[in-house]
């Protein structure tokens, strides 16, 4: 059984130019462990529908038909009301913003950020968030974890942030991790460091991934498998090398071509 | 931090002396002679050339106004010739009451608007947004004496529940005498602290950072409190201290409806009666009291937010 | 949507797009006249400017019946009839008549023409100086944009009330001094404005355009960056009408605006409250509630043209 599936989401939002259909009959299906890429071109829907899998739509949205199940829980049903179960977020599904500069709160000290609400949920004290913060921040590779837990954002560097908004994703020990984009603000160097934290961690922890990029070369390296999305459609969705063989959408196959050719050799490592 | 207040202080140097500048400039182009108004109409020729070189009033242009700066710095800001007495008697006098008017003023426009900015910034509904905007435009075009005024009809002499006017002799008596001009004031400054604080709100609430909390599972009360209230209150911190200057016009103005004896009405009753070093010094004072507020702000800034606080 | 923030406005920097504000220009500097910031509003009200129509009508109702009304409502305002002090209203006089027995519906009228005239005029200047001040100070930058802007400054200092009041002392009561007060004061929103507005378009690449083809500065001013300011003047223009209506009023009605015998709403609203005891309310809500609707009529023009004009960018 899928731990994840988005069943025919249909999302309007009403915008100066009336209203307009941003997430059309979109629907995914994420096995425990499975990482599955969500490629597509800016505005096609791909954030849109991480969004609402944490039942985050900006305002002026809304759920015009469709649901969404977390192990085997409805956590999203259409109708009037569009009812989200807000008991998902941190319990099982975290996520990994695009922009760590503007995700993490700058006047709060990113050690607290990390475990705020783990701490919330489980009563911990002080000290044991921040020694679980400290845990946390050593796992995702950020060196002397003690005295960078005490900084602020602003003192850390672009990297070293998406390490702790990672950290802080995993301290909800969720079992899916949705990642939007969370590589495109950062430095290629760097970039390629968070992708392999990325990778270790799925592949350590058994991770479900949906990872949201426009990079189709990243989904390469991470994912087994992927899903195309264009005008907030789903159009292709298959198996990684299947549809990097032979793509059966025009679309796919112009975004393919339109990326530098992918390393054989990396994407056969990922499977 | 150190470095950011010492350059604020350095910074407000040249302004406040920009500020006794002009104060003394305006003075010089006012028509009439200080002299012939302190003496009144009785006074001889002599007399008046007698205490026009007394005061210095002879002196070449430079010199007086060299003098009238070193006064400043020693508090000397010369005789009020309506009072017969120096005016920095006249200000300890009456400086207490326009800062207990504008304290009071502050306090019941936090209280005002605070909530106001979060209901509209927590609903985010058509109907909140509506009625917020149509009572900020509303209270934002009345004169601060109409405000007054309406009090005075609605809560003094109908209701008869606060006095309509004067001071009383006791702490106790000045607190509930300046219930009613407080209001006043805080009622002008309240359109624009609902509107930047309501934006400050909105921006942090939608916020990318907002989002990541929620998405952590934190509960929406600590989100908003640790989250939203924290970041829109540092902003919020400059937008009340930006009030200052209005909250001195509109102490300027009430005080005379209410007849409250601060320096608002000092002021005005020196205009009217032509006295002019009570005028040329609560000039200065006023300036230099709005430059002071904004030095404030900016310490109490510099300490609530860690990008200034450790040198971002 | 704009307010009437006399005192501090954009000094350092243009506009910061609602992230914390930056430490540079501390306090004074750190306000902004146009917070570029609309209400969450329907999307029908947003679509169709329902504000600057209600505005324009409520406005324009307004405009006609001062306009129009004299020419109904011949009675002289300053015509005296001690006899029938403080009159009930009647055919004769529907509004009643004051302490002196004149007419107070046709005071209401010639005051209110008076001073909306003034507040309308009294905003040409301040717009034009400050808009010249402003390009000047953001177009050349260095010591021209350090003197214009530290007088700004210093201007703002000053609580706007009392700089008006000591200008109004410096040069004596009357309709001259007011608008030389308020030209003296007011030109510091719009050069702050109009300095962030061209601080942003000074970078953008048609002026580097107009640049390199030898366009001389004074015509890459006057014809390609003022013409770009003008929409973020006009939106606080709005705004600035109604603070000027608020000193025309006030000032009046402390004895130090317009000068009798010509009527003004200040003037009346203080007649109005030394009579207030003996229960004649009249004299204070009419043109209380007159100048309360103008200022709405105005604030919903204003948001109205900050959605229409909105800066492209």
């Amino acid at each position: 059984m899928p731990i994840l599936e988005v069943n025919s989401l249909t999302v309007d939002i009403d915008g100066e130019a009336g209203r307009h259909r941003i997430l059309d009959d979109v629907s995914i299906s994420l096995e425990a462990g499975e990482p599955m890429g969500l490629v597509g071109e800016s505005g096609s829907g791909k954030s849109m529908t991480l969004r609402s899998i944490l039942g985050m739509l900006p305002p002026g949205a809304s759920v015009v038909d469709g649901e969404i199940r977390f192990d085997g829980r409805n956590i999203l049903s259409s109708g009037s009301g569009g009812r989200f179960d807000q008991r998902i977020r941190g319990t099982g599904i975290s996520m990994v913003f695009q922009e760590p500069a503007i995700a993490l709160n700058p006047v709060m000290k990113v050690g607290r950020q990390i475990t705020d609400a783990i701490a919330e949920h489980r009563g911990l004290s002080k000290k044991q968030a921040h020694d679980l913060a400290v845990e946390l921040m050593d796992r995702v590779g950020i060196t002397d974890p003690d005295r960078r837990a005490s900084n602020y954002p602003f003192q850390l560097s672009g990297g070293m942030r998406q390490r702790v908004m990672i950290a802080a994703a995993l301290a909800q020990e969720p079992q899916v991790l949705l990642c939007d984009e969370p590589t495109t603000a950062l430095d290629v160097t760097i970039q390629a460091q968070v992708l392999d934290l990325f990778r270790t961690m799925q592949q350590d922890e058994g991770l479900g991934l949906l990872y949201v990029t426009h990079d189709l070369a990243v989904v390469a390296q991470l994912c087994s498998t992927i899903s195309v999305m264009k005008d907030g459609q789903i159009i292709e969705h298959g198996v990684l090398q299947e549809v990097f063989d032979d793509p059966q959408e025009e679309y796919t196959r112009r975004l393919l071509t339109a990326t530098p050719r992918i390393d054989e050799d990396v994407a056969e490592e990922t499977r | 931090m150190g470095k950011y207040i010492l350059r604020r202080v350095l910074l407000m140097i040249p302004i406040v002396l920009g500020v006794a500048t002009l104060s003394f400039i305006l003075m010089k182009l006012a028509p009439g002679d200080p002299a012939a108004a302190y003496l009144g109409d009785k006074a001889t020729p002599e007399n008046v050339a007698q205490l026009r070189q007394a005061w210095g009033l002879d002196e070449p242009m430079i010199i007086q106004y060299l003098q009238f700066l070193a006064g400043l710095l020693v508090g000397d800001f010369g005789q009020s010739f309506i009072f017969q007495t120096s005016v920095l008697e006249l200000l300890k006098l009456r400086m207490p009451a326009t800062l207990l008017l504008m304290l009071m003023s502050l306090v019941f426009a936090v209280v005002i608007s605070v909530p106001l900015s979060l209901w509209v910034a927590a609903k985010r509904s058509a109907a909140s947004a509506i009625v917020s905007r149509v009572f900020a435009a509303t209270v934002q075009g009345m004169p601060a004496f109409f405000v007054g005024t309406l009090l005075i009809l609605v809560l003094g002499v109908n209701l008869g529940v606060f006095p309509v006017g004067g001071y009383g002799s006791s702490f106790g008596e000045h607190l509930y005498s300046l219930v009613l001009p407080g209001l006043a004031v805080a009622l002008t400054i309240c359109p624009v602290l609902i509107r930047s604080l309501t934006a400050a709100l909105n921006d942090s609430m939608s916020a990318e950072y907002t989002n990541f909390a929620l998405s952590k599972g934190l509960s929406r009360k600590r989100t908003v409190i640790d989250y939203a209230f924290r970041n829109a209150g540092i902003t919020g911190v400059s937008i009340l201290g930006i009030q200052v200057g209005h909250l001195v016009g509109g102490a300027l103005v009430v005080e005379n409806v209410f007849a409250i004896p601060g320096v608002g009405s000092l002021l005005m009753e020196a205009v009217l009666a032509r006295d002019y070093d009570v005028v040329q010094a609560l000039t200065v004072i006023f300036g230099v009291l709005v430059v002071l507020v904004y030095l404030l702000t900016d310490v109490v800034y510099s300490i609530v937010d860690p990008r200034v606080r450790l040198g971002a | 949507m704009s307010e009437p923030m006399t005192s501090p406005a954009t000094g350092t920097g243009g506009p910061n797009g609602g992230r914390p504000p930056r430490t540079r220009g501390g306090t004074a500097s750190r306000a902004t006249p146009t917070a570029r910031f609309t209400l969450p509003l329907p999307a029908f009200m947003r679509r169709h400017n329902l504000q600057l129509w209600i505005g324009a009508i409520i406005l324009g109702a307004m405009v006609l019946l001062l306009a129009l009304g004299p020419l109904f409502v011949t009675d002289d305002p300053n015509r005296q009839d001690l006899l029938n002090t403080f009159a009930p209203s009647s055919v004769a006089h529907p509004l009643g008549t004051d302490q002196l027995g004149r007419d107070v519906l046709s005071r209401f009228l010639h005051g209110g023409r008076v001073d909306l005239i003034v507040a309308v005029v009294a905003v040409i200047v301040p717009f034009l100086l400050g808009t010249v001040l402003g390009s000047l100070a953001g177009y050349f930058g260095r010591w021209v944009d350090i003197v214009i802007m530290r007088l700004a400054d210093i201007v703002s200092a000053f609580p706007f009330y009392v700089l008006v009041i000591v200008l109004v002392f410096v040069m004596g009561n009357g309709m001259g001094s007011i608008f030389v007060a308020i030209s003296a004061v007011s030109w510091v929103a719009y050069a702050r404005i109009v300095r962030g507005e061209v601080l942003v378009l000074r970078e953008q690449e048609f002026i580097s355009a107009c640049r390199a083809s030898g366009l001389s500065t004074p015509r890459i001013l006057t014809r390609h960056i003022i013409p770009n300011t003008v929409s973020q003047g006009v939106i606080y223009a709005m705004s600035d009408i109604v603070l000027n209506i608020g000193v025309v009023v006030t000032l009046s009605y402390f004895g130090m605006g317009i000068v009798p015998p010509t009527a003004d709403w200040g003037q009346m609203m203080n007649d109005g409250q030394q009579y207030m005891g003996t229960g004649n309310y009249g004299l204070i809500l009419w043109p209380g509630f007159a100048v309360v609707i103008v200022s709405f009529a105005l604030a919903l023009i204003g948001d109205g043209l900050t959605n229409t004009l909105k800066p492209k960018r």
